[in-house]
């Protein structure tokens, strides 16, 4: 075989690769929907449970995706998870008296901040911190409370 | 009694013997690989038949594991309405598991086995050591650009292996079995991950092509030049590259996903 | 008398436990044939290994062109084997390329010349073996002989100095050992080669060879001009050199006496 044909055959193969890696990165993974960590900005909300909230959870707003979980601390001196949200600087205009939930999707689902803006004029800036939570629901709380309940109820 | 423990013995010297062996000639290879960037026409040659010799067995059975994936995660799933997962499903299994292990068998099979029966052959009609009395170092002519070759195309392979898959669960799933084509693509999209996913198979795939493309030489290199050692050290390559290849699989899922 | 061009002393070689050499010594000049002769599995091609510093020996002096070869770093070794050409057994040809490019092979490697100029040289050392016509043939379709004159157009592709020839005649019908002992001959006085003939062939070998050793069991048994060693008193030279089936190499290999073994009656 010729020179020439194998080095188009070869070149074709790298072009395949390469164009197979691409479509992986661009349409089966995440790396659009991010557009990028380039154009996005960080603030920071304390919860006192974050139950199954994991980071690269999302973070929406009226059911929209607006940027992801990017980091989960515990801060010693409050006791409380400090979760930091990457958002994607498309969506800058968030009152600071904003509040952050931490819900679950579906009853067995993933658990996602969602955001609900407040009525503040000002906005919430890079490293603001959202100052109204509502921690995660755990399902163990949520039974034991019935049960407290229908035990209390039971007394009357 | 004792001549057992000797034997246990005589094994486990010539397992490290043979072992220490195989590292000095990675090290031999590795030091050479400089040297094949002025000769960029042998890499390319051996391209062509390690990768793209390869090409058809990969898309085909990329193509076939993607659909299989599709059809038994459509069942499973529609039990629990979840069917519209099918795109995580497919996608999560082929970029981070199947993509890389299972192409890296199919390579170890076809590629490393040719590889290892041509340097094992031109072993044995001594072409090897006609290189050396011309003065040619035959690891740095044949060996390192065969290396190199393996190195560069298994991760193209692996990538080339998963998308055909993706697209043949989509054609399952989607085509056939009605799930939504909006939803396939936007959870799948949800799911994987750029860097955790996809960039983490793809460092297993280059892991791999490292691996077999070494063991393959190796064996290929240290066999004893007749036709029975070539015949050994083209079996040899595919079962312990299929060997390495899943217990490396492990270490690198653990270390990767294991939280 | 002039400097050997190879001179091997006292030298020592051991595969595994079998000493394979033990205290050979042997020179070999310039521009003369030597023809190195024992039976099968004496080392002969362990020797020829030796001296082009492929194998390192146990002990001993191997001195090629003034050089300690067993001392010789990879560069100087490489520098030095480009002085010298080797003929091996079954050619060595590289399998995937065509006759031509396999004697352009040492000149490619080793010079950056201008492509015509590489052709005209390949073509010549073709010619000088014979074989400019198969120029495009691939390995694989040449005959045994062919495949070892292309080897030899190969081994003399650089102009080396010396060539080693690995038992040349072995398995060639008498038309093709007729070719290749007039070519071993020639070259050797019209290039002012120094050749190295290792064979057991010993009619087509003594003819050419100005001077001959004889190996066995690790050591050099008798050398001298083929002429005198046929007219050597040594039972083992002449067993070897007329080829006559029993002598000091006893027609049977060593054995307890065939009456005992009989006797064992079943037990192997």
């Amino acid at each position: 075989m010729n020179s020439r044909t194998i080095e188009i055959a070869v070149g074709l193969f790298v072009a395949c690769g390469l164009a197979a890696l691409f479509m992986l990165a661009m349409q089966v993974s995440n790396l659009a929907s991010l557009g990028g960590d380039g154009d996005s900005y960080t603030v920071t909300a304390a919860f006192e449970n974050v139950g199954g909230l994991k980071v690269r959870s999302p973070v929406t707003v009226a059911g929209v995706r607006v940027g992801r979980v990017d980091a989960i601390d515990y801060d010693t001196s409050a006791y409380e998870a400090v979760v930091t949200l990457r958002i994607n600087s498309a969506y800058d205009a968030f009152p600071d008296d904003t509040s952050a939930s931490i819900f679950t999707a579906g009853l067995l689902g993933e658990q996602y901040v969602a955001l609900d803006p407040g009525g503040s004029m000002d906005n919430l800036a890079q490293d603001g911190r959202i100052q109204l939570t509502q921690s995660a629901l755990v399902m163990e709380q949520i039974i034991g409370q019935f049960l407290y309940s229908m035990a209390d109820k039971d007394k009357e | 009694m004792l001549d057992a423990i000797q034997r246990l013995g005589r094994v486990t010297l010539g397992f490290f013997e043979r072992l220490g062996r195989g590292h000095l000639f990675l090290l031999q290879v590795l030091v050479s690989l400089p040297g094949i960037v002025l000769r960029p026409g042998l890499v390319l040659r051996q391209m062509y038949s390690v990768g793209v010799l390869t090409l058809v067995i990969i898309v085909v059975s990329g193509l076939f594991v993607g659909m299989v994936m599709g059809l038994q995660g459509y069942n499973t799933l529609v039990d629990f309405g979840a069917e519209e997962s099918l795109g995580v499903l497919v996608a999560l299994s082929l970029v981070r598991e199947l993509g890389p292990v299972v192409t890296a068998l199919l390579f170890a099979g076809r590629a490393g086995s040719a590889l290892s029966a041509e340097i094992g052959l031109m072993k044995a009609t001594e072409q090897l050591s006609g290189m050396e009395m011309m003065a040619v170092d035959p690891i740095q002519r044949v060996i390192a650009p065969r290396f190199l070759a393996a190195f560069l195309s298994m991760p193209l392979l692996a990538a080339i292996f998963s998308a055909v898959g993706v697209y043949g669960g989509w054609f399952i799933g989607v085509g056939l079995l009605g799930v939504d084509d909006g939803a396939f693509w936007a959870q799948m999209q949800d799911k994987v991950d750029l860097y955790d996913d996809i960039y983490n198979g793809v460092i297993k795939s280059i892991v791999f092509g490292f691996v077999v493309g070494w063991i393959a030489l190796f064996e290929g290199s240290d066999t004893l030049p007749t036709a029975e050692g070539v015949s050994r050290a083209t079996t040899q390559t595919v079962v312990h590259s299929a060997l390495v290849v899943l217990g490396l699989d492990f270490v690198l899922t653990a270390l990767m996903f294991g939280d | 008398m002039p400097e050997p061009v190879v001179k091997i002393r006292d030298l020592r070689f051991a595969r595994g436990n079998r000493l394979i050499f033990d205290g050979v010594n042997l020179d070999i000049y310039a521009d003369c044939v030597t023809a190195i002769m024992g039976p099968s599995g004496t080392g002969k091609t362990t020797l020829l290994k030796l001296i082009g510093g492929q194998l390192r020996p146990l002990s001993g002096s191997i001195r090629v062109y003034g050089e300690e070869v067993p001392h010789l770093g990879r560069q100087a070794l490489y520098r030095l084997r480009r002085r010298i050409g080797m003929l091996f057994q079954t050619g060595a040809l590289l399998t995937d390329i065509d006759v031509f490019e396999n004697v352009a092979y040492p000149i490619r490697e080793h010079t950056r010349l201008p492509e015509a100029l590489v052709r005209d040289l390949v073509l010549m050392k073709l010619e000088a073996v014979g074989l400019r016509g198969a120029a495009q043939l691939m390995p694989g379709q040449l005959s045994g002989g062919m495949a070892r004159r292309v080897a030899l157009a190969r081994a003399i592709a650089l102009d080396p100095m010396m060539v080693l020839y690995d038992e040349p005649f072995t398995g060639q019908d008498p038309i093709s050992m007729g070719v290749l002992v007039k070519l071993i001959r020639e070259l050797n006085d019209a290039l002012d080669l120094t050749s190295v003939v290792v064979s057991h062939d010993v009619a087509e070998t003594c003819a050419i060879a100005d001077y001959a050793y004889l190996l066995s069991d690790g050591k050099v048994v008798e050398h001298g001009e083929p002429d005198a060693l046929r007219e050597s008193s040594s039972d083992w030279s002449q067993q070897f050199l007329k080829a006559l089936p029993d002598g000091p190499v006893a027609f049977h290999y060593p054995a307890v006496s065939f009456r005992d073994d009989l006797l064992q009656g079943g037990q192997r």
